[in-house]
């Protein structure tokens, strides 16, 4: 049981991390900073129902991440499909690496990804279909654990490793075609 | 690229024998996320980075999908407006005064 009072000196740290979670989610400032601020009122008015001491940041998101399911998605209903069949382990490594006769210097794929802009990265991110780019949030961005992923979206661990593992791989695509786009990545250089 | 890790353990890729328990490429690539989530099991950890420290090739794309990981970390911060935080305090203060009544 925690105490409202409380509630503000606890929650509000969080902010930041809960913005750009929205931001990624929403697609934009406006909608991320209504999510946001409908996310805080809810936690306050249910912060008698969380028990103090387990994990406040991931009840936080999972206050965040059902919000914006039940508002900001119902809006578009669309079956979600991350098309990565083709899409290979390690696309982005192998698309990076680049011409083979350079030879595989760990560095020249560490430059290429250095010349991602945050512009690139979120828009890649941006791009994936809602309950991918959620689970990639989770894990990759935010660094919370599968049970956590689990716990904050309400679904099996099964699923969520699933979800983040198809969800990366789009990443990864998309990182390669938004680097296409760019001259990041040559336009003819397939892997391999 | 001939040695990209894909390669199932043998001569020509990094590691030249797999020694009896010694997991193959293969398999360290496909358990590769599990082992940067930190969600693998004591055992299968303990294998995967026996491999990591014998197979250039692996420990390659290792690297690389860390760096990914932190790129992804550091490149979506974003500021959050002081009209947000205005918002927000004033919204649970009035919150508070009206369910203070």
């Amino acid at each position: 049981m925690a105490d409202q009072a409380q509630f503000s000196d606890l929650a509000m740290e969080f902010m930041p991390a809960l913005y750009t979670a929205a931001l990624r989610m929403t697609r934009n400032p406006a909608d991320a900073e209504d999510l946001v601020q409908e996310t805080y009122l809810k936690a306050y008015r249910a912060f008698g129902s969380f028990e103090a001491g387990t994990n406040l940041k991931a009840w936080l998101y999972r206050i965040l991440t059902n919000t914006y399911i039940n508002t900001y998605r119902a809006k578009k209903r669309r079956p979600e499909i991350a098309d990565v069949e083709d899409v290979e382990d390690l696309y982005l490594y192998h698309h990076l690496a680049g011409d083979p006769s350079a030879g595989l210097g760990r560095s020249a794929e560490d430059e290429a990804l250095d010349r991602f802009t945050d512009t690139d990265v979120k828009a890649a991110i941006e791009s994936l279909p809602d309950t991918f780019r959620i689970a990639v949030l989770l894990a990759d961005v935010e660094g919370f654990s599968y049970k956590e992923i689990a716990e904050i979206t309400d679904v099996p661990i099964g699923t969520v490793m699933s979800r983040i593992h198809r969800g990366r791989k789009a990443l990864q695509k998309a990182l390669v075609d938004v680097g296409r786009s760019r001259g990041l990545v040559g336009a003819s250089d397939e892997a391999r | 690229m001939g040695t990209d890790g894909d390669g199932v353990a043998g001569p020509g890729t990094g590691v030249p024998e797999a020694p009896a328990g010694f997991v193959s490429c293969d398999e360290t690539i496909e358990r590769l996320y599990f082992y940067l989530d930190g969600e693998l099991t004591e055992q299968r950890r303990i294998e995967i980075a026996r491999h990591l420290d014998l197979c250039g090739p692996c420990v390659g794309a290792y690297g690389f999908e860390q760096e990914v990981r932190r790129m992804l970390a550091n490149r979506c911060q974003d500021r959050v407006p002081d009209a947000l935080r205005e918002r927000v305090a004033r919204a649970l203060r009035e919150e508070s005064t009206s369910t203070a009544d």
